[in-house]
């Protein structure tokens, strides 16, 4: 059975990262947030960060995201060095970040939302049709069929649900990595489901993943690789299979962990044994 | 390998969607999800019960204020013919001012100060086409007049985007400033501050009929034909073509409904306008007012439904960190819709002239100004942003110079018709904000 697990994961890895950072490094005035980052996101996989409180988990989303700019480092985007240095150089790389407030404005409907900031238009109007159709299509591509209409304000949507329009809002880009800040914060055990699949689904479509969560069962259900960030430095990374709840929870808290589980080491990952 | 394990084993079929689609089907507006006109309209009423109420309260207001002053105004005179055009005349100015502060209102933000724009605009036009002094053509001093405007809310949007000031207090200094402006353009000339359109001069007559000149009542009618079948036209074939490439749409019963209710609108006005209304004489026809209110209505209407500038307004109503992160230009469209806001504003102003047959050192701003926010938010535009419509204005207009024109009739002065305004307006917020609250706090208990 661990033989066939490992089969799946290994023919969904691409055998070089999307993207690499090395040497990352941000400081706020004098307070050093992030030290000398590595960190390795692969299309196909979902990557769960983790960290404790002011680990530097939203910093480092928001350096990849190109809301920060690094101050030491480097990314490379598919082995190519790229530079990341506003939300715009993100997008076009096709890095896209759903945050835990989710940005969507609850008077417009879905499709509005969804492409907000890129309407389609036709002859300067907007072309609704256009826009409602390709809205439809990402949302059944993602499984999000539980909304009655696409046309209903993301006002009347229950958290899950929105949660899901944002997420597609961020994959109709043509995106490749998809950042989850925190998906699962707000939602129930139904709703959390819905979205820790469609997680899933992105990754299945060849998308790299990567989820931002505290929440170490919704990381273990969905993660197939863990990084760990404590007090600005990345610690560990690692697949998922090298980690259990305790190993996961030592590495957040103290930045080490004596706890050693069965170790895969075709990963090139910093190993983690304390 | 057990995270692994529970992955590969975890089921792949859609997660289990009961909770969340009977959490939905609440709040989803009815028209799109009814198959049925019979279906659309119990959803419809299932939403008016449940708080959601659209524009029904303003127009039940309408047929109330209708009612009322039917039955009381002397000789039964509200409901001739002469009196409703001369509503309508009254309410253009409130229709139009109400639609300028929509522009402020759908950002969250109030523009205080769009009376006194109105009255600067209007008293650069009238001063303008003085054939004694500066002698401009109509044309010329409505150009001037508006561009006047659209530079007042220039200044006052730049101010309040580019250096972050607060709109309720810019737009207050500017409603003090405007004031002096408008008696300072009054005064120059030898008009002792009342410059009148009265006269025989062809660009004087323009400006005093922008309200009071008719159309013939035969082109009324083909006029009229004309406009509502292009929007029959238009309704009709995009909603069909919605309709067939399965997009959400009406059904078929519910825009043909929308159709007719256009048509009779627009025949029982033209009719009634098309009544000799003269007690000697001839005086008959559409006025002029009426086209130049719906224009308007028209293009601001289609700017902010259809444009990707009217959507970027509603978007930064209603989340404008979601609009920051989208892209778009915050500064840049507060900007223009305080312009809008303002030339849209100039528009009445020079209605407003055009009413009182020049401009006077009298016009009160201040009170124009909150009729304005009172017509839009009696018709259900939110005070909040991101929630209103450019038809709002229309509606809480005629609501404004229903209640203006009754208590004109029954020979009452301006006392009890400020309190009673007034009182209309806390009604319609308090239902408003008790209605919304409602419908609010079930959709939090979801989230």
């Amino acid at each position: 059975m661990e033989g066939v697990a490992e089969v799946v994961s290994e023919s969904r890895v691409a055998a070089e990262p999307l993207l690499k950072a090395r040497g990352l490094g941000k400081h706020f005035g004098p307070v050093q947030a992030l030290y000398d980052v590595d960190v390795d996101l692969y299309a196909g996989q979902v990557t769960a960060l983790c960290g404790d409180n002011g680990a530097g988990k939203s910093v480092l989303t928001k350096c990849i995201a190109g809301i920060y700019q690094i101050d030491q480092g480097q990314f490379f985007w598919e082995d190519h060095p790229v530079h990341v240095r506003s939300p715009r150089d993100a997008a076009r790389l096709g890095i896209e970040t759903v945050y835990q407030d989710l940005a969507l404005a609850d008077n417009l409907d879905i499709v509005q939302n969804m492409f907000l900031g890129r309407e389609r238009l036709n002859n300067g109007f907007l072309n609704e049709d256009d826009m409602e159709r390709s809205a439809a299509r990402t949302l059944s591509s993602l499984r999000v069929t539980t909304v009655r209409s696409i046309r209903q304000p993301v006002a009347s949507l229950s958290g899950g649900q929105r949660q899901s329009v944002a997420v597609a809002k961020a994959v109709m880009w043509n995106s490749k990595l998809v950042m989850l800040d925190e998906p699962t914060a707000a939602l129930g055990v139904v709703q959390t489901r819905m979205v820790l699949d469609l997680a899933r689904r992105l990754r299945d479509r060849g998308l790299a993943v990567m989820v931002i969560s505290h929440n170490l069962n919704d990381v273990f259900e969905v993660a197939d690789r863990i990084a760990v960030l404590y007090l600005g430095r990345l610690v560990v990374q690692d697949r998922a299979s090298a980690f259990d709840r305790q190993s996961v929870v030592d590495y957040m808290t103290t930045g080490a962990s004596s706890r050693t589980v069965q170790r895969s080491d075709a990963d090139g990952g910093k190993p983690g044994q304390g | 390998m057990e995270a692994s394990l529970a992955r590969a084993e975890a089921p792949e079929s859609a997660p289990d969607p009961t909770a969340a689609t009977e959490a939905a089907t609440l709040e989803v507006p009815p028209e799109l999800v009814a198959q049925s006109l019979g279906e659309w309209f119990r959803a419809w009423t299932t939403r008016i019960r449940s708080g959601d109420s659209g524009v029904l309260p303003v127009i039940l207001g309408l047929i109330l204020i209708t009612i009322v002053f039917q039955a009381i105004s002397p000789h039964h005179v509200f409901l001739s013919a002469d009196n409703l055009v001369n509503l309508f005349q009254q309410s253009a100015v409130f229709m139009v001012l109400a639609m300028a502060e929509i522009f402020a209102l759908l950002l969250g933000e109030i523009d205080l100060s769009i009376g006194y724009a109105a009255g600067v605009g209007g008293a650069i036009a009238v001063q303008l086409v003085q054939p004694t002094t500066t002698r401009w053509p109509w044309w010329g001093a409505i150009i001037a007049a508006l561009l006047g405007c659209a530079l007042i809310g220039a200044i006052q949007g730049s101010l309040i985007t580019r250096l972050r000031l607060s709109s309720l207090i810019v737009t207050l200094a500017g409603l003090l400033i405007l004031n002096g402006v408008m008696l300072f353009v009054l005064g120059l000339g030898p008009f002792s501050g009342y410059p009148s359109l009265a006269g025989a001069n062809p660009n004087l007559q323009f400006l005093y009929q922008l309200m009071w000149g008719t159309i013939d009542p035969t082109v009324s009618w083909v006029g009229m034909a004309v406009i509502v079948t292009a929007l029959a036209c238009f309704l009709w074939l995009g909603d069909n073509r919605r309709r067939q490439s399965g997009l959400v749409a009406p059904p078929v019963s519910l825009t043909l409904l929308k159709i007719v209710l256009i048509a009779v609108v627009a025949i029982v006005v033209v009719a009634i306008c098309n009544i000799n209304r003269a007690a000697f004489g001839t005086l008959e026809g559409v006025p002029w007012v009426i086209p130049i209110v719906l224009v308007v209505f028209g293009v601001w209407t289609v700017l902010l439904q259809r444009t990707r500038f009217g959507r970027y307004v509603y978007a930064i109503g209603g989340n404008p960190e979601a609009a920051r992160r989208a892209g778009v230009d915050l500064a840049a469209i507060r900007t223009w819709c305080f312009v809008f806001c303002s030339l849209t504003a100039g528009v009445g102003g020079l209605l407003y002239a055009s009413y009182l047959g020049g401009m006077s050192n009298n016009v009160n701003g201040g009170q124009l100004v909150l009729y304005a926010v009172a017509a839009a938010v009696i018709a259900g535009t939110s005070l909040f942003g991101g929630r209103g419509k450019v038809l709002h204005g229309l509606l809480g207009g005629l609501v404004i110079g229903g209640i203006y024109n009754g208590m004109y009739l029954l020979g009452l002065d301006v006392k009890p018709q400020f309190i009673v305004t007034g009182l209309v307006l806390l009604v319609a917020i308090t239902i408003d904000a008790l209605s919304r609250r409602g419908a609010t706090s079930g959709s939090a208990a979801r989230v």
